[in-house]
């Protein structure tokens, strides 16, 4: 089988001595919440920390509250808590959906929604073992120094795979970040950076502590996600659709494309139509063409990246649909390709 | 015998090894720890085509922790491969390496991971040559050889065979199709990836326990490359968690930990990682396909002509018999009354294809099938009922001389059509159905004219479709590998004052219940039940040979040798038994564990009795049990790859959506009848027979071994998409019985052939629903969206390869069609007396 590389790994009790240990180890220290997505990476190399800093033992990072002011999500809660809690489930249909969307039920009972705010982008020149990659000749987000999927390019086009991301953005929201100096709060838009590497913008002490949710009122959403199979695979397109409705008319909407870029992709122009409308199909599909538009995939995923921009419109005119309370005849939660 | 002449044929029973598996005591090769044992890893090649300039173990050796490295520089130099015809393999690459994943060097060390950092410490310095990926490269680059050997420049095998005068039945035919498909390759995807442990004791013996369906071939390939008497070897198969043809090859990682442990003196293990069982594949060759079939007004077929070109990868593994696979099994479904095949395997830089589920025979079942449905629908014809109507005769043979006994492939259709609602669902199904009405699965708009203030609903983009394929399969390859008058299989059954009963056969159990059936059939013959027999399996230097758990073999063949054996222990207890009762031999019975006269059970002994009275007769109780195959390879040569005893057959139904935005497919259900003989155990039967499909989906829809840039495009089994449950339809299993003349209580395969209809099956319900084709597998979404993009342009909606090889076949072999003669000697074989 393939070995985990030897490290240190070091369990803080609080935040606090976390951020003090990141900020001490610096860039030689990665940390693990699930650890579903770190220690595969870990076995193929992608990952070589010399120290990995555990919040499994940290409480202050589990739970859900609601407080007057909105709703609270401690990042280390698991993704099985998240998509089963009835709270959830009630006014942020879509956060559910996309939490119990993510990998498969052992993985979910393991991975947290900090960690899947945060989980590496993924490409299938990069997700590979150590030998692979270097008989492919390796690319610059490990060992490497070019991008394989676009060798004249200077940046590294992998793609984020968060299934949560994308619903979260939609749906306004912002994160507590804890560093060694002090912590922010952000939109979660402000976490993100367009690039395949560096697609984090944030200080490695920094860690995500809460995931921070307006009242949902007026808000509804929905998510689609585009995967070969029904269960383990990542996404390789996510809709994330949530419009604040005031009877049947739209006064708010965001759009947000998930795994066709280095980062969450939001569809401003078509998120803006639907703004003081009501939903129509005609409007939906003005909706879902504007909204492919910033869908640009490369061909470093499963399927090919022509067929994931063709499914974009499908599935915004079908999260849409869903919204608007259009009969569609497609799944209104999930699609399985 | 009837169905209720049986006391442990027919029942559900668990398999005998059924506990042991699912509370984790099974040892599989992986799970066994010596004393002292070393740890070896191989290190493999980052180029798909190179020369060997030089490899430099220096920094490995010294390496603390490390036992041992070797290279080709320290084994014998000879070459092996499963196939007499293909000695082309090497354990470790000596001067060149032909795919990326083949071995070069290996390390033996305290452990996995200064075994692995070792492999990263060797040197090694290429010369990269061109790298062939693909049939139409490797043809294009004569000048550009992966092997010197062959039957053309990177042409490994080139065969054609004529079986009567095919053109001029073709042109009387009232209808000729001539389609061209593809079949992508794909991988067996063992839950187990291989592993092996090797001990080569200081008395000079080796024993290796390996992860393998073929340990005779195993030993036979270790005496060759490692110049030891194969009297010193002892080959022990472990319980393999999976193989599907993907264990069948002796292959590098074995030789290597024999001579690691020659060298080391210590016990080696090297258990391979999921990418590295990728690369060691033999799995399903990608077959590019041109069929050409007559046909009259009725559905009759006229005559057939079907050329295939294989891509088969670095090596030659069991590719001849491939390709002669690609041709010879496709006529014992229907009546073809002449036949013409030529196929050809062509070298490529990709690990090495072989024997998968169905070997070789999937790929032109899927293009018959299809061409079939194609054909039904230009002539108006019901698919169900034009296969119907042209299935093979019994006891007769096909044009190309193999020998039909039962089958019971007109019962398939029938019980499929029946169950599935066939005829209601075609006529309600489907794009014809729903041409100048409404598509079926969404809500009704209103007629013309009619105005709505609400939104109608819009039809649902998922449309529904049903399709049907049939197909056959061998009860095991007639012939062997190698050329040889003994016995296929050997059972030796011993009884001893104890009463227990002891099965000793070289069979290996890959998961399919082999362990399980000798026990069934023992137990049937001695009137035991199965725990009282203990199987002792896959041990070279114990158990008597068999070839190997491949090609559907072990039920029929071990199973008639346990018969055979069981029956000759049963003669010599009864003659003791007899002389105890004083009663005639051929009055007594054995069942519910004693042995006594039916009429007289009060004075039956126990069984364990029977066994002291027998002993005390005969000394030791121990009876050899042997099957060979009846004689009857055709008389010409390439005819011995084909025979088998006897024939499965299964007919499918599938039920789909096909989602027109997304091009997603849903299967719903899927009706499979399967033609067994005798079900020796529905719960095994059934449980094969849902294997195969699930397994046979994913060759549908998904699966790909595909390479980008010389590599593997996806070698891990998240990548590598195969189907889970959640992708399962309900499988609704039909078992027919037809009482075969050749098998164990009248037996068949069961493990293989029902893979084969689904996947054309799903590709015809597929056209049913949308009236597109896709003709080539995996049937992806994007494909189906293509193709109904082409129909919106008004051009024919298909998506399947545009363009064959220009290749010259050889001049074929012309031999007479045997089509319709009488089957001979049936139940005539070696070693029945």
């Amino acid at each position: 089988m393939i070995r985990l590389p030897s490290f240190t790994y070091l369990a803080p009790r609080t935040l606090a001595e976390a951020a003090t240990a990141m900020a001490e180890h610096g860039r030689d220290a990665m940390l693990v919440a699930g650890g579903t997505d770190l220690y595969p990476n870990m076995k193929r190399r992608q990952f070589e920390p010399k120290v990995v800093v555990g919040l499994r033992g940290i409480r202050e990072l589990r739970g859900v509250r609601v407080e007057s002011g909105g709703w609270t999500i401690g990042a280390g809660t698991t993704l099985s808590e998240v998509s089963t809690h009835p709270a959830i489930a009630r006014d942020f249909p879509a956060l559910a959906t996309a939490a119990g969307l993510v990998s498969s039920p052992q993985l979910r009972n393991m991975g947290t929604i900090g960690g899947n705010v945060c989980v590496d982008t993924r490409c299938n020149y990069y997700n590979q073992s150590y030998e692979w990659r270097k008989a492919i000749g390796f690319c610059m987000k490990k060992d490497g120094d070019i991008c394989l999927v676009a060798p004249g390019s200077s940046r590294c086009w992998a793609v984020s795979s968060s299934d949560t991301a994308p619903v979260l953005w939609a749906l306004g929201a912002r994160l507590r970040v804890v560093g060694a100096g002090g912590e922010r709060i952000v939109p979660i838009a402000a976490l993100y950076r367009d690039d395949g590497i560096e697609y984090l913008a944030k200080r490695p002490d920094e860690i995500v502590a809460d995931v921070l949710l307006p009242p949902a009122d007026g808000w509804r959403s929905a998510y689609l996600k585009l995967r070969r199979r029904g269960s383990f695979d990542f996404p390789v397109l996510g809709v994330a659709v949530a419009a604040r409705m005031n009877g049947d008319v739209v006064r708010e909407a965001r759009i947000v494309l998930g795994a066709v870029a280095s980062l969450p992709r939001p569809a401003e122009r078509a998120a803006a139509e639907l703004v003081g409308q009501r939903i129509t199909r005609d409007l939906v599909t003005r909706v879902a063409d504007l909204a492919a538009g910033p869908s640009k995939p490369l061909d470093n995923t499963d399927f090919t990246h022509p067929y994931r921009k063709r499914v974009t419109r499908v599935f915004v005119a079908r999260a849409l649909a869903a919204i608007g309370g259009l009969g569609d005849g497609g799944p209104a939660s999930e699609e399985v390709a | 015998m009837t169905k209720n002449d049986f006391a442990v044929v027919g029942q559900p029973l668990p398999k005998v090894d059924a506990w042991a598996k699912v509370v984790g005591e099974t040892r599989y090769a992986d799970d066994l720890f010596l004393p002292r044992m070393a740890y070896a890893k191989l290190l493999r090649s980052s180029h798909a085509h190179a020369r060997i300039r030089s490899i430099d173990t220096a920094r490995a050796r010294a390496l603390p922790g490390v036992y041992a490295v070797v290279t080709a520089a320290d084994l014998p130099p000879v070459k092996f491969g499963i196939l007499p015809v293909s000695q082309d393999e090497e354990a470790l690459c000596a001067d060149k390496v032909r795919m990326v994943g083949d071995p070069l060097a290996a390390v033996a060390a305290v452990d996995e991971e200064t075994a692995d950092l070792a492999c990263r410490l060797i040197d090694v310095t290429y010369e990269p040559l061109p790298a062939l990926m693909s049939i139409f490269d490797a043809l294009a680059h004569p000048e550009v050889r992966i092997h010197e050997y062959g039957d053309g420049p990177n042409v490994h095998k080139n065969v054609a065979l004529q079986f009567g005068d095919v053109d001029a039945a073709l042109v009387g035919a009232d209808l000729v199709r001539e389609d061209v498909f593809f079949f992508e390759g794909n991988t067996h995807l063992p839950m187990e990836q291989h592993a092996a442990v090797a001990h080569w004791t200081s008395d000079g013996k080796l024993t290796l326990w390996s992860s393998t369906q073929t340990p005779h071939y195993v030993h036979r390939v270790l005496a060759k490359v490692l110049a030891t008497p194969a009297a010193h070897i002892r080959v022990i198969a472990t319980p393999v968690g999976g193989g599907f043809g993907g264990k069948t090859d002796p292959f590098s990682h074995e030789i290597v930990a024999c001579q690691l442990s020659k060298l080391t003196g210590r016990p080696v293990k090297i258990a391979l990682t999921r990418e590295e069982v990728f690369y060691t594949h033999r799995g399903r060759h990608p077959v590019l396909m041109w069929i050409k079939t007559g046909f009259t007004k009725r559905g009759d077929i006229t005559g057939c002509h079907l050329r295939t070109w294989l891509d088969g990868g670095a090596y030659g593994s069991y590719g001849v018999a491939s390709t002669f696979y690609t041709g010879v099994i496709n006529p014992v479904t229907y009546k073809i009354p002449v036949y013409k095949f030529e196929g050809a395997r062509i070298f490529t830089n990709k690990p090495a294809c072989g024997p998968k589920r169905g070997h070789g025979t999937p790929q032109p079942r899927f293009a018959l099938e299809c061409q079939l449905d194609k054909a039904a629908e230009q002539l108006g014809l019901d698919p169900a009922d034009l296969r119907r109507r042209i299935v093979v005769e019994p006891y007769t043979k096909t044009a190309n001389h193999l020998t039909v006994t039962t089958i019971g492939l007109g019962e398939c259709i029938d019980k499929v059509v029946e169950a599935s609602g066939w005829r209601a669902k075609r006529t309600r199904y489907g794009v014809t159905a729903a041409m100048g009405s409404q598509p079926t699965g969404g809500s009704r708009e209103g007629g013309a004219g009619c105005t709505h203030l609400v939104q109608p609903e819009p039809p649902s983009p998922k449309k529904p479709g049903i399709g049907i394929a049939c197909s056959a399969y061998m009860t095991g390859a007639g012939t062997a590998i190698y050329w040889n008058d003994m016995p296929h299989s050997g059972v030796i059954v011993r009884a001893d004052r104890s009463g227990g009963v002891a099965i000793l056969c070289g069979a290996t159990d890959i998961g399919q219940g082999s362990d399980s059936v000798l026990a069934y059939l023992t137990a049937e013959v001695l009137g035991l039940e199965p725990v009282d027999v203990q199987v002792f399996p896959a041990d070279t230097s114990l158990t008597p040979v068999d070839l190997g758990s491949y090609s559907s073999r072990v039920t029929l063949m071990c199973g008639m040798a346990a018969i055979q054996a069981a029956g000759r222990l049963r003669d010599a207890i009864f003659k003791a038994v007899a002389r105890k009762l004083e009663v005639d031999p051929a009055a007594l019975v054995a069942r519910e564990r004693k042995i006594g006269v039916p009429d007289d059970w009060d004075k039956a002994v126990s069984f364990a009795r029977a066994v002291e009275l027998g002993e005390a007769m005969h000394g030791v109780l121990a009876f050899p049990g042997s099957y060979a195959p009846p004689k009857r390879a055709g008389k010409y040569k390439g005819g011995g790859v084909g025979p088998s005893p006897c024939y499965s057959y299964s007919a499918c139904v599938v039920e789909l959506t096909v989602d027109e935005e997304t091009g997603t497919v849903d299967l719903r259900d899927v009706w499979i009848a399967h033609d067994i003989g005798r079900t020796l155990n529905p719960l095994l039967a059934e449980g094969q027979v849902e294997g195969s499909i699930y397994m046979g989906i994913g060759e549908a829809l998904m699966e790909e071994q595909v390479f980008r840039k010389g590599l593997h495009k996806q070698p891990s089994m998240l990548e590598y998409k195969s189907p889970t449950t959640l992708e399962t339809p309900e499988i609704h299993t039909i078992l027919v019985e037809t009482d075969d003349p050749e098998g164990p209580f009248g037996a068949k395969e069961v493990g293989q052939g029902p893979l084969l209809p689904v996947i054309p099956a799903i590709a015809n319900a597929i056209h049913h629903a949308l009236g597109i084709r896709i003709d080539e597998v995996p049937i992806t979404p994007d494909k189906i969206l293509k193709a109904l993009e082409l129909r919106r342009r008004g051009k024919p909606p298909r998506v399947g390869p545009e363009r064959l090889p220009l290749f010259t076949f050889k001049d074929p072999l012309v031999v007479e069609s045997a089509f319709g003669q009488p089957a001979d000697a049936i139940g005539v074989r070696p070693f029945q007396s």
